[in-house]
């Protein structure tokens, strides 16, 4: 069964309708990249799915259950199992770096201070901000912003990991790096990843599954493997896009 | 070119090939208005004609666009005749084709549309108001039965911002009030030659109203206003939307410790401001021949612990107001730094306007009461 469907969903702000008739499955330990133009409504179908933002119609489905229609309580428990980084980073500005991932470890386990710092201080070692744990968010680049928002992200080790430009702003290195990690995770903690992302090499690199939000129509143009759809998509949009720009 | 100094100028022309827009002058910010000749037009030009064009900057390209844009007739391709420069530039603007839907419609407001939306707005933010108060009681509720959960720190950052660093001000603007008071009552009563009822009047005065008063739009412009824009700014950068996805109430962890506090402090700040605005009187009357003891010793006479807990008493009320108006305006706050501007100004606006609605409203009941 799928770990996330998604079924006629239609997104709005008030009568502008933003995407109409989504529909698309990601299975259990799926890498799946959201693509589309600047402004197109990825980061909105983001916040659709982890429900910061209620369907104008349509729902969300996590392993067949109803999130869209779910009562709160049990809306909390799907949540409990997601990992966010959100487009600006969004960390908490009044707290560190180490504050900003053991709160929700505090908040959600029972462990003692010193672990909860001890975990802080790893996640943040893996998006490489070792040193910088006790910075305030607003006295490291915006890179490293987003990148302590990833590790935040993962602080609770999710089921599945949202990740909305996690690479946008960073160098090459520092995005590839940010690539193999996700492939961990995936290997290691079995977490299923949802990535908006515009990067084509690293597109090709992680993802085994995508859908394509088309802004001229307003709907979905593909989904599947994205290197299957850069040779073979019938739509030429697709094609055009995964081959930056040059046509095949 | 010939008109290399000439004002910048548009002219539609009907000739055999079809309709031509000549473009002719230099086109400069500084320079003169664009002088348009042939009237509008509704049809896409089928040819440009650019012999006379000087130089130009951006504002050629953006008229053009501007004009091309009016034309309902369109055609996908650009005419030929500008030169390559300028096509580029027009290729690049038209390229992503105009999301009509997406602009922000203003609609012609007419007296009685605008007060019809007025009325909905007013609506929708008494309602907002009850809505959020009742989140708030639900999540008192969760904290009293030990369901909620904020850090504690937090709590105390917060008390010692809305207590111990707001002494100086109350501190002030409450001295300066009783000896106010007591000067305006002097003049009065010496009169009659009754001076010595100025400590009545001061005592009264703090403690029933000024005192509580005071104090409360003190804290508004103070706390509330900080609430707001600290709410505001967690919007507007999405931490309030983060909270809520690692599975935090934001009432429970932002709304609540900030109404706590307040509604914790505003007693005490309270009865300190009474008993500084009370002192600042007593000086008053000293240097206007009334000592200290006999000053005491009347408004003792005057006050008594039911009239001197009113204020304190009502000072609750006002603590919870400002804390709610100062959350609900951050919280709502839309994602902008003006935006949270406006919801700082809003907060200090609508908690200072319940503060004197509530302080009214138990003038008439404590009337009713006889206290
Ligand atoms: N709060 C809002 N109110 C109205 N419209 C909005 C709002 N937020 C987003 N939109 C509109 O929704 C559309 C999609 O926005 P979204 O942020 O999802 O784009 P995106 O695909 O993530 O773009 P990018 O790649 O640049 O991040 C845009 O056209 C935008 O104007
Ligand atoms: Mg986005």
């Amino acid at each position: 069964m799928a770990k996330v469907s998604v079924r006629d969903l239609t997104m709005a702000f008030g009568s502008y309708v933003v995407m109409r008739d989504l529909n698309f499955d990601i299975s259990e330990r799926d890498i799946f990249v959201i693509m589309g133009g600047s402004g197109c409504g990825k980061s909105t179908l983001l916040r659709h799915l982890i429900g910061l933002k209620e369907p104008a119609s349509g729902r969300v489905l996590y392993d067949g259950e109803d999130f869209t229609s779910a009562e709160p309580d049990q809306r909390e428990r799907f949540i409990r199992r997601f990992g966010v980084m959100y487009q600006s980073g969004a960390l908490w500005t009044s707290l560190t770096l180490a504050e900003n991932i053991a709160l929700p470890i505090e908040q959600h386990t029972e462990l003692p201070a010193k672990d909860v710092r001890e975990l802080a201080v790893y996640k943040l070692a893996l998006v490489g901000l070792s040193g910088y744990e006790d910075y305030y968010p607003a006295q490291v680049s915006g890179g490293m912003n987003k990148r302590a928002g990833i590790a935040r992200a993962m602080a609770l080790d999710p089921d599945i990991l949202f990740l909305d430009e996690p690479s946008a702003g960073l160098d090459p290195l520092s995005s590839r790096r940010l690539d193999e990690l996700i492939l961990q995770l995936r290997d290691t903690l079995g977490s299923t990843v949802v990535v908006v992302t515009h990067e084509l090499a690293s597109i090709f690199a992680i993802a085994n599954n995508s859908i394509f939000l088309n802004t001229v129509t307003r709907t979905q143009s593909a989904t599947g493997d994205p290197k299957w759809l850069r040779d073979h998509s019938d739509n030429s949009m697709v094609r055009e896009f995964l081959n930056r720009g040059a046509t095949p | 070119m010939s008109n290399e100094d000439s004002s910048p100028t548009a002219s539609w022309r009907q000739e055999e090939g079809g309709l031509v827009l000549v473009l002719s002058g230099r086109w400069h910010r500084g320079s003169r208005p664009v002088n348009e000749e042939g009237g509008r037009q509704t049809k896409w030009p089928d040819s440009f004609e650019t012999s006379e064009l000087g130089e130009f900057d951006s504002t050629l390209p953006a008229y053009l666009l501007g004009r091309l844009r009016e034309i309902e007739q369109r055609e996908s391709q650009l005419a030929a005749g500008l030169p390559e420069n300028l096509q580029a530039l027009m290729e690049l603007a038209l390229g992503v084709p105009e999301q009509s839907d997406a602009k922000v419609s203003e609609e012609a407001a007419t007296g009685l549309s605008s007060l019809g939306k007025a009325t909905t707005h007013a609506w929708e933010a008494v309602g907002s108001v009850v809505e959020f108060t009742g989140q708030t009681v639900l999540s008192f509720g969760r904290f009293v039965t030990g369901r909620s959960s904020f850090r504690s720190r937090d709590f105390w950052l917060i008390l010692q911002g809305c207590g111990v660093q707001a002494l100086p001000i109350v501190a002030l603007i409450s001295l300066l009030i009783g000896m106010i008071l007591a000067f305006v009552g002097n003049i009065q009563l010496a009169n009659f030659g009754a001076d010595l009822y100025v400590a009545d009047l001061v005592g009264l005065a703090m403690v029933r109203e000024m005192g509580a008063v005071m104090t409360a739009i003190i804290m508004s412009g103070r706390t509330g206003a900080a609430f707001a824009a600290s709410l505001g700014s967690m919007s507007a950068n999405q931490e309030i939307d983060a909270l809520r996805t690692f599975g935090f109430n934001p009432f429970d962890f932002l709304v609540l410790p900030r109404l706590l506090a307040l509604v914790l402090m505003m007693p005490l700040l309270t009865i300190f401001s009474n008993i500084i605005g009370i002192f600042g009187g007593m000086l008053v009357a000293w240097t206007l021949h009334t000592p200290p003891e006999l000053f005491y010793a009347e408004l003792l006479t005057a006050i008594n612990p039911t009239n001197s807990s009113l204020g304190v008493f009502k000072s609750v009320f006002f603590g919870a107001a400002i804390a709610v108006s100062g959350c609900l305006q951050g919280m709502k706050a839309g994602n902008s730094s003006v935006a949270v501007g406006d919801a700082t100004t809003r907060s200090v606006v609508a908690s200072i306007t319940s503060i004197v609605v509530l302080d009214s409203m138990f003038a008439i009941a404590f009337t009713i009461l006889d206290i």
